[in-house]
């Protein structure tokens, strides 16, 4: 066999050929890696290295620390502590996040539940985000978990703000509370900062009416991180803008004061500057401590905030709707003269027939109030007074005094939620109900029952306006950050100073001459005397097997069937600086007149403080010399 | 041949002989490469010889060591240890099964004294080796008769399903491909080959559904559709784009490259390495790597072609063909054409195993070249 032969020279050639086949191949495929180096980096190169910048630069958001709310004497109702908190990075943890949280749960108590929004938390965000997992750590335990860190992989220790309010629920529905970003919330906002894991917002009050300025702008930290969000150095920061600090005109002390005297009660109060409408205390009564909802409420707090008859989380102050019953009689009183009515007199003899319906007075079963006078009207609360006073003016002409007054539209007081009461009109109710306005619910509304409900703002804002004769109109906030909360001086109503000083001088004699309704709670020290009306707002009909049978006194009723008790007052008389509305939920009782004594001692207090004569601290302003602002009390 | 009178024209060559015979152009390309590599761990390592730097200069030294070695080597020596170099490299495949370590989810390693040796690595050389042998010995009407086809295809199967087993699809992938090239190149017929490829292309899903493990699937599925889990599966594929890409036409510069330093690249140092080449030097460094890389394909294909001996053509194409395999899948895997497959890029990546073997093969090839002339019978098994 010869060592070569022709197969060997076909299966060379054979070689040769493929070997160049593949050559070319090979070939082919280098010029696809190379057409795809191309495409890669030449053609998309810019947009590729976006995306690296974007990988390698992260953006930390700084959340600025959230402004004060002080009060009118520079005292702080809101501020920020320091929060020892717990967060964890998820990427970080590299033994899996459950075992990182079961492990800290062996340092700190966590329970099951945040455990679960710890995982909600996790998964809402990026891998790197750091995520609470407890805040508002005792020293000891923040010192415990700071011990252990080197064994804790992905958990951090982080020292906080944390919105603090050193008075608690005294102050709740003035300043209202921060608590943890919603879902709705996240989606409605463009602010960066909600999106940032344990951000708190202002949900009611001050804290939500001012909350944009109140939060500040966040600020970021330019960092470069590597793939597991480690921070490798910094690029460069900007420390946003920290929060605007609140001024009130709210007086912290009288607030107190004021909140202490209601608790236990479902009630009302508020009480102004009667030349300015500057809010000095408005307090509903229960509350909440507001500090609940910072660190997340429980499940049995939420029931008993939700279910209790007292309605704590509802601000009575501003949200409250109320038949004013008697207290409207003022503004009643001041269209009647104004209408010709300045002498009318009416024989009480406790009731008074129009069409088939008879109408009664309070003082029906002695015979009636007899001869009635449009300031004794005020005094002794004639129901019959009013119904004929009523009756004469008709029904447009009362809802337009009303509204002067400041009845049947919100105040615009700052704060979110405030009702606006009504007043009823013809056009209202053809309106509402499709049935032509009747006499008789004319007389009705006349003593404040019927349609007509309004809220303890608006009653506090009348009494204002019927002692100062001015559009005085409520407000909360003297300044925001550096600017002034504009408030012009209130123009004149359109009644007559004849008007204002009769029903002032019925309002006086209602509570200091005897005979008067208030009568038995009169401010006794000289100078601080008050002048007041006041109300009861019957919760339902009563009927006339009831009224024959003899009613039952108001204590052996149902607390939830009870008259709601009402008074507006002004003080001192001669020369009114402060007004006050009380409002008692279902607090009815004709002797006592709790809701008067509380108005007496609201209102000895704040002049006895001198509220008003003190000098305020709020911070000077090249502004200040706005008109109605920096002058003292008129 | 006679116009000049080389060394290799002559029955026996002395060392010193075949010293000046080494193409020692094709060596400085290689260590140009080689070098480039370990600048390239040096930088994803941050700028530090550890941990890999260092130890691939080890591998790479002694990978030079044997090159040399084995291009000393008579080829005809080799041509008689193809066997048993394939039958040992079949051992250690069945032992990693049996003592294998398993990383990264599949089981590849073996170790050997001090040593991490991966028998895939080894096979597909040995592979080229027993094939080239076996082929020389057939003729190109034998290599489409049936029984020596068969033959010839047992020997590429019985290594690839060892390995498609650990699961080592990438590998598996090189070794059908090495030694399918080698029976065409031998002559096979394209009676053969046209079904093939069609039955090839026909049982594309019928493995899709028998064969693969999920994280295959789960790598072609993401390949497929990167976008749809970039912080998941896709991340490698999707970092990889934004590394090549963001180099752009002349590169963030040696040291700056942001996606391998700060590790948004994974695997970095191994199938990644030419990703972070890519950042760091752009366009102008990848092309020129690239015709590095042609340039040592081209010297493997002329010292194929000037082979005197059927088994040395054969050795020299399959060991060519073998590197450019290496190149093709990770340089389409890593620019997103192809999904992944754990396949480093030869000469760059970090790596013992793959070093010496890919410098083993080289030292083949250069044994060739140094023996261009000499004639081996088609019968003839070698000379031990």
């Amino acid at each position: 066999m010869p060592l070569f032969d022709k197969k060997d020279k076909s299966r060379y050639a054979t070689f040769t050929r493929r070997s160049l086949g593949l050559g070319g191949g090979m070939a082919a495929v280098f010029a696809v890696l190379a057409g795809r180096l191309y495409q890669l980096q030449i053609r998309d190169g810019d947009q590729y290295m976006v995306e690296a910048e974007d990988n390698r630069v992260s953006e930390r958001l700084i959340a600025p620390p959230r402004g004060r709310i002080i009060d009118r004497f520079g005292v702080e109702l809101a501020n920020n502590r320091r929060n020892y908190r717990v967060l964890l990075v998820s990427e970080q943890a590299s033994e899996g996040v459950k075992a990182a949280l079961d492990t800290i749960g062996e340092i700190i108590l966590l329970s099951d539940q945040q455990k679960k929004k710890v995982l909600h938390d996790i998964a809402m965000n990026k891998k790197f985000v750091p995520v609470p997992v407890a805040e508002n750590l005792s020293w000891e335990d923040f010192s415990r978990v700071n011990l252990q860190l080197p064994y804790l992989p992905g958990i951090q220790c982080d020292v906080g703000e944390m919105r603090d309010y050193p008075y608690g629920s005294e102050m709740v529905h003035v300043l209202g509370y921060v608590a943890s970003v919603s879902e709705q919330e996240l989606q409605r906002s463009d602010d960066p900062l909600m999106s940032l894991p344990g951000m708190r917002i202002g949900k009611r009050g001050i804290e939500k009416a001012y909350d944009k300025q109140i939060r500040g702008r966040a600020g970021d930290s330019k960092v470069e991180v590597n793939a597991y969000g480690r921070v490798i150095r910094e690029l460069g920061k900007d420390p946003g803008v920290p929060g605007q600090d609140v001024w009130l005109s709210l007086d912290g002390e009288l607030q107190r004061f004021a909140d202490q005297r209601l608790s236990g009660e479902s009630a009302a109060c508020v009480v102004m500057d009667a030349a300015k409408g500057d809010v000095l205390a408005l307090s509903s009564t229960p509350g909440f401590d507001p500090n609940w909802f910072n660190v997340g409420v429980t499940g049995p707090q939420w029931h008993d905030l939700t279910t209790s008859d007292y309605k704590p989380l509802l601000n009575k102050a501003i949200s409250g709707t109320y038949p004013p019953g008697s207290t409207f009689k003022t503004a009643m009183a001041l269209a009647a003269v104004d209408n010709g009515m300045d002498d009318f007199v009416v024989d009480c003899t406790g009731s008074m027939r129009l069409g088939n319906h008879t109408f009664y007075c309070d003082a029906w079963r002695i015979g009636g109030h007899g001869h009635v006078s449009l300031t004794r009207g005020i005094q002794v609360s004639c129901d019959i007074y009013f119904y004929e006073v009523a009756r004469r003016l008709g029904i447009d002409k009362m809802a337009e005094a009303a509204h002067a007054l400041g009845l049947g539209s919100p105040t615009g007081i700052e704060l979110p939620g405030e009702a606006g009461g009504l007043i009823p009109t013809r056009a209202w109710k053809m309106k509402r109900f499709g049935v032509p306005w009747q006499q008789g619910e004319t007389l009705v509304n006349g003593i404040g029952q019927g349609y007509v409900i309004a809220t303890p703002i608006q009653l506090c804002t009348l009494a204002a306006r019927l002692a100062t004769g001015k559009a005085v109109s409520p407000r909360l906030t003297h300044q925001v950050g550096a600017a002034l909360h504009s408030h012009p001086l209130p123009a004149a109503l359109p009644f007559s100073d004849k008007a204002f000083a009769m029903v002032r001088q019925g309002m006086g004699m209602a509570v200091n001459v005897p005979g008067g309704t208030a009568y038995g709670s009169r401010i006794l020290q000289p100078g601080f005397e008050m002048a007041g009306k006041t109300g009861t707002a019957q919760v339902r009909r009563i009927t006339k097997e009831e009224r024959s049978s003899g009613l039952k006194p108001q204590s052996q009723l149902p607390w939830a069937q009870r008259e709601h008790a009402l008074f507006i007052a002004f003080a001192p008389l001669d020369n009114p600086r402060y007004a006050a509305s009380v409002v008692l939920e279902h607090g009815g009782n004709a002797h006592t007149e709790p809701q008067v004594q509380f108005a007496r001692d609201i209102l000895t207090f704040a002049q006895q403080r001198d509220t008003l004569g003190r000098p305020t601290a709020y911070p000077v302003t090249s502004a200040s010399a706005v008109p109605g602002q920096g002058r003292g009390p008129g | 041949m006679a116009l000049r009178p080389y060394a290799a024209a002559k029955r026996t060559l002395s060392t010193a002989d075949k010293l000046t015979e080494v193409n020692w152009g094709l060596v400085m390309l290689i260590v140009l490469i080689g070098s480039a590599g370990i600048a390239m761990l040096y930088s994803v390592a941050g700028g530090n010889l550890q941990p890999w730097a260092l130890k691939q200069m080890a591998h790479f030294t002694l990978g030079l060591i044997v090159l040399l070695a084995a291009a000393m080597i008579d080829v005809r020596v080799w041509m008689s240890l193809a066997y048993p170099a394939y039958g040992f490299a079949l051992l250690l495949l069945i032992a990693v099964d049996v003592v294998g370590h398993v990383g990264l989810g599949a089981q590849r390693w073996i170790a050997i004294g001090p040593l991490e040796l991966q028998p895939s690595e080894l096979m597909k050389i040995s592979l080229v080796l027993a094939l080239a042998r076996y082929l020389h010995g057939k003729s190109i009407e034998e290599v489409s008769k049936p029984v020596p086809l068969a033959i010839g295809l047992a020997m590429i199967a019985i290594p690839a399903v060892f390995v498609v087993l650990q699961p080592n699809l990438g590998t598996t992938l090189i070794i059908v491909m090495d030694g399918c090239s080698l029976l065409f190149l031998a002559g096979l017929s394209w009676w053969w080959i046209a079904p093939t490829l069609g039955a090839v292309a026909a049982s594309v899903p019928l493995a899709w559904r028998f064969v693969l493990h999920d994280y295959q699937k789960a790598r072609v599925e993401t390949f497929l559709d990167p976008e749809s889990d970039a912080l998941g599966k896709g991340w490698n594929i999707t970092q990889a784009k934004i590394a090549i890409g963001s180099g752009g036409v002349s590169g963030k510069g040696f040291l700056q490259g942001t996606q391998s330093r700060l590790n948004f690249l994974p695997e970095s140092q191994t199938d990644f390495i030419w990703t972070s080449f890519c950042e760091e030097f752009g366009f102008v460094g990848a092309l020129a790597l690239l015709v590095l890389f042609a340039v040592v394909i081209f010297y493997g294909i002329q010292t194929a072609m000037s082979a005197r001996s059927q088994f040395g053509r054969l050795l020299a194409m399959g060991v060519i063909l073998n590197f450019f395999f290496y190149i093709m899948v990770n340089g389409l895997m890593v620019m997103g054409l192809i999904p992944v497959v754990g396949i480093p890029m030869p000469l760059l990546s970090y790596g013992g195993s793959a070093m010496l073997t890919v410098m083993f093969g080289f030292g083949l090839l250069m044994s060739v070249h140094i023996h261009r002339q000499v004639e081996i019978p088609r019968h003839s098994g070698g000379i031990i």
